[in-house]
């Protein structure tokens, strides 16, 4: 689960805790690298070599050396960036997720453009009619949303809006006819396409970018809305509301100029962590749109073993988290003036 | 020897409701009958209960309740649609969908149960020595928490599942290494409500040993929370598990899991719509039914329910 409630450190306490989870971050990912079972120096030199070239191999690749010395090897080259050369690509990992990333950042947004645009009207709705049938039902349809696998919802997305209807586009990112026309400036599509005035490129974009996102931006929608509502909840029963009911304002003012303002900042936290959370959701999604994006790239890394791969990608989603963490830290301490210390 | 017995209750019901409890285990009973009518009162839980034991009887007979043999392939009848012959269509082997996904409840409850099984000890332990001993023993516990939490648990069961290898009891492993963290937090937080009461202070001075301490008077308190939260978490290990069965790192073929059926379908999904919407559908079904029975336990345990 994501962490809700910011812990109020100090300024220097608080770096600290950042730096020691990002050594576990290290250490775990290092464990995980080191847990396979499958022998890295037979994957590089075949079952066919000689032991003399197996030997050197075993050498170049450290693991002759004690593991403190491995781990520090690996620290090193992580500072540097040089998470080694992708099996399938050819080419230096840090290359390779630099280059698909800009396509999930676009997936994701449009998701959570999606998912809090729907989520947050949603539980304020529901909390405005707090066990009423619409509450009910809201909360229902979350629970379905929670329980639905994400890819078996895109795969239905694709079935009915593809082929049945033909509303989408179908997967990849656009259509076959389009592909590579764009120079990539942001790496955005979307954007890209429209700077250039390729409109053509950018509808066939729209029509691709749809319907993942939609399906991925259910899943962070039930949760937004659930969180709203309980947010909304806790505000609607302060004795502020009261007092504004009491002076005769619309219910409307209450809600939305009153309570609803005063969840603003817990619901950007909760916003960004969700946006992280997608990650999670774009794994399977891309897989399952042929989405070229960190997802994809994740799960075909993951089908051939290449654990360089699979650590730097890891590794980078932890990093993220950490951010998105600290981000949200930082945002109640500005904008919350209840954990500001003296 | 007519003596006028005294005001004895007349029949079951009325020992079970009388407000007039004269016996401890009169007591208990009257919590667990209260705690049956409270949630056969809330119809959604009740539904999913029934799911769920339909699911443990499916796994359990599976041999009567199917109609075919889960893995016998029969090419001529290959992608044939839902029929009074197959149920639920056949897939692109000729294999009748409906008895797979019987016999794939097996799976499911599979990794279902062990997964709890080993999160359930290893989150206490680490919990309740958390809370219990406190300084650095916490710091340090709940640091090694917090990493794990930092990662989303798909990827690193994803991670963990690609460093072990595909397999049935690596996922399990998988999933389980990305689990506990939660069930830890939630151990802990019970430890310290529990840790400055009185009776644990009695137990102390009496001179029972920390294990002791631990295991007698601090677990039973921990006990029931986590029961329900593992119960909640069923439905999460259910779509972790099927994700990563769709992804290839989960059960291997041709055993009959839910979530690399999906995956096998999704070829023939177009001209054959049946074979990625029914086993996703009993994923669907499963998980919303875990969620529904968890909801309705863990209104029952929680103590701030009004009733």
């Amino acid at each position: 689960m994501l962490r809700l409630r910011p812990q109020v450190l100090s300024g220097g306490a608080f770096v600290a805790s950042i730096l020691v989870t990002l050594f576990g971050l290290l250490v775990l990912t290092f464990i995980i690298g080191r847990m396979m079972p499958v022998d890295p120096v037979l994957a590089i030199v075949g079952d066919e070599a000689p032991q003399s070239t197996y030997d050197r191999v075993y050498q170049q690749l450290g693991l002759d050396q004690p593991l403190y010395v491995q781990f520090f090897r690996f620290v090193s080259d992580v500072l540097r960036g040089d998470f080694g050369v992708a099996l399938i690509t050819g080419r230096p990992v840090i290359e390779d997720i630099i280059r698909v990333f800009p396509a999930t950042i676009e997936l994701g947004t449009v998701a959570i453009l999606i998912g809090a645009g729907l989520g947050v009207p949603l539980g304020v709705a529901a909390a405005v009619r707090r066990d009423r049938i619409s509450d009910h039902l809201i909360r229902f349809f979350s629970l379905i949303a929670y329980s639905t696998p994400v890819f078996w919802l895109g795969l239905m997305g694709l079935l009915v809006f593809y082929a049945y209807l033909g509303w989408s586009g179908g997967t990849g990112r656009v259509e076959i006819f389009y592909t590579g026309i764009v120079q990539p400036i942001t790496g955005f599509l979307l954007i890209d396409s429209a700077a250039t005035g390729q409109w053509d490129v950018f509808m066939s974009a729209l029509r691709n970018i749809w319907l993942p996102a939609l399906v991925l931006g259910l899943s962070s929608m039930a949760y937004i809305a659930r969180m709203t509502r309980s947010f909304m909840l806790e505000q609607m029963g302060q004795e502020y509301v009261l007092t504004a009911r009491i002076k005769g304002l619309p219910e409307k003012t209450v809600v939305w100029r009153h309570a609803f303002r005063n969840i603003r900042v817990q619901l950007v936290t909760i916003i960004a962590l969700t946006y992280g959370g997608l990650l999670e959701g774009a794994v399977l999604i891309e897989t399952v749109f042929s989405w070229p994006g960190f997802g994809s790239y994740l799960t075909s890394n993951l089908m051939i073993g290449d654990m360089n791969a699979v650590m730097a990608c890891t590794l980078l989603v932890g990093l993220i988290f950490i951010g998105l963490n600290a981000v949200s830290d930082v945002l109640y301490r500005v904008f919350d003036p209840r954990t500001r210390t003296a | 020897m007519t003596h006028t017995l005294p005001t004895r209750p007349r029949s079951w019901r009325d020992w079970l409701t009388t407000p007039e409890i004269t016996s401890s285990r009169q007591a208990s009973a009257q919590r667990i009958y209260w705690g049956f009518v409270d949630f056969f009162g809330n119809p959604l839980a009740v539904v999913g209960l029934v799911i769920v034991l339909a699911l443990i009887a499916m796994a359990a007979f599976a041999p009567v309740f199917a109609t075919h043999d889960p893995i016998a392939q029969d090419l001529r009848n290959a992608l044939s649609p839902p029929s009074a012959e197959h149920w639920f269509g056949t897939d692109d082997l000729g294999r009748d969908i409906y008895s797979r996904i019987v016999y794939g409840s097996r799976i499911t409850l599979y990794i279902v149960v062990l997964v709890s099984i080993i999160v359930a000890p290893i989150g206490l332990v680490i919990g309740m020595a958390s809370g219990y001993f406190g300084g650095w023993v916490d710091r340090v516990l709940m640091r090694v928490t917090d990493i794990f939490l930092s990662f989303p648990s798909l990827i690193l069961a994803l991670a963990f599942a690609a460093a072990l290898g595909p397999g049935l009891e690596n996922a399990v492993i998988a999933i389980a290494l990305t689990a506990w963290p939660p069930i830890a937090r939630l151990a802990r937080a019970e430890t310290l409500t529990v840790r400055g009461a009185d009776y644990i202070a009695a137990a102390r001075l009496s001179g029972a040993s920390p294990l002791k301490m631990l295991m007698g008077y601090i677990l039973p308190m921990c006990v029931p929370s986590v029961i329900v939260r593992i119960t909640l978490n069923m439905s999460g290990i259910i779509l972790t598990a099927a994700s990563l069965g769709f992804l290839g790192l989960g059960a291997q073929p041709p055993s009959p899991e839910w979530g690399a059926m999906t995956s096998a379908g999704r070829r023939f999904m177009i001209d054959s719509w049946w074979v990625v919407t029914m086993p996703g559908s009993a994923i669907l079904i499963v998980a919303l039914a875990f969620n529904l029975f968890g909801d309705g336990l863990r209104d029952l345990f929680d103590p701030r329910r009004g009733s």
